[in-house]
């Protein structure tokens, strides 16, 4: 059985990186960038969980069936998201039809 | 030979087979995993967007330091286990048995931290429903309690899930390391302990989306 063994020296790389980028979330959290800041912290964290999925997991090593795998379920979660907060994110829009509230309080 | 049968289960060609088999399934597991979290952090999304300056004033009732520290110590237990996945790989039994104690250890130091900081929080009398008093003053943002009660909410059931998590981690590490000692593991055959790697390197991905979104908000 041929399994990929990861040099170690990777593995130190991929921990270096990580709490780097740990220290780089924590720092930038400090500076006001108004609706920015939510849209770093998450690119930081998405970044940290690729890397961690890819090498800590050994995905980037994988079969292209555990690839599937892997995409079908944040496939999934972005469906739940995009659905989910399409419509909390969107009831502001439309404004509430005045003759309703008027026949229930004349 | 023999030693090959005897973990070749009867049902897979080969133990190549056999591995793809149990690394796919923990990936189906994975999956659902993470929609169940999904699905707390798409609550967490749908409150935040609702009562902004509530889950800000909440969110500095957090010590990031804490927070901060507590991810490192996951990442290096993500490290060392990832560390062990590779002793398992390579045969070494005792390095393997060293780098699982070693996860645990740190894992056990995760949750020694979590417990002091809900203990912390007990004094504060900030725990949603076990012991809960409105704050008399705020620290930035003067908000409805309720609304601090549901970001608090949030807080303890998704780091408490989280923590679950990790205690089912240690366990499964614990047995790993039972396993490993009576040498049931060799460089054939290592399948629970690289899918114990990717349960546990799953959790470690959970935290790092919750520490910035639960300790770090409107710190600027």
């Amino acid at each position: 059985m041929a399994h990929h063994v990861v040099p170690q020296k990777i593995y130190l790389l991929v921990f270096a990186t990580l709490i780097l980028l740990t220290l780089v979330t924590v720092d930038v959290a400090f500076y006001d960038l108004g609706l920015l800041n939510l849209y770093v912290a998450l690119a930081i964290a998405v970044t940290k969980a690729t890397i961690v999925i890819l090498y800590f997991m050994h995905v980037k090593y994988s079969s292209r069936l555990v690839w599937v795998f892997v995409g079908s379920g944040f496939f999934w979660l972005a469906i739940l998201l995009a659905l989910t907060l399409s419509d909390f994110f969107t009831r502001g829009w439309s404004p509430l039809p005045s003759g309703w509230t008027s026949m229930i309080m004349p | 030979m023999s030693e090959t049968h005897s973990v070749l289960a009867h049902q897979f060609d080969d133990l190549e087979q056999q591995f793809e088999a149990s690394t796919l399934g923990m990936w189906a597991f994975l999956i659902t995993e993470v929609l169940f979290f999904g699905g707390l952090f798409t609550g967490y999304a749908v409150y935040r967007s609702q009562y902004p300056l509530a889950f800000a004033e909440g969110s500095l009732h957090l010590d990031y330091r804490i927070g901060a520290i507590n991810t490192a110590v996951l990442i290096c237990s993500s490290l060392t286990m990832a560390l062990a996945v590779r002793s398992a790989q390579l045969g070494r039994r005792r390095s393997l048995i060293g780098f699982l104690l070693l996860t645990m250890l740190l894992g056990s130091v995760f949750l020694g931290i979590k417990v002091f900081e809900y203990s912390h929080k007990y004094h504060e009398h900030l725990i949603p429903g076990i012991n809960f008093v409105p704050p008399h003053e705020f620290i930035r943002f003067h908000v409805d309690p309720q609304q601090l009660y549901v970001f608090l909410s949030f807080y303890f059931a998704m780091t408490g899930m989280h923590a679950l998590h990790m205690i089912i981690g240690v366990s499964v590490l614990a047995v790993l390391v039972v396993l490993a000692w009576r040498g049931r593991f060799s460089s054939e055959y290592y399948n629970p302990v690289e899918v114990a790697g990717l349960y546990w390197h799953f959790v470690d991905i959970v935290w790092i989306f919750l520490f910035p979104l639960l300790y770090l908000i409107s710190r600027s």
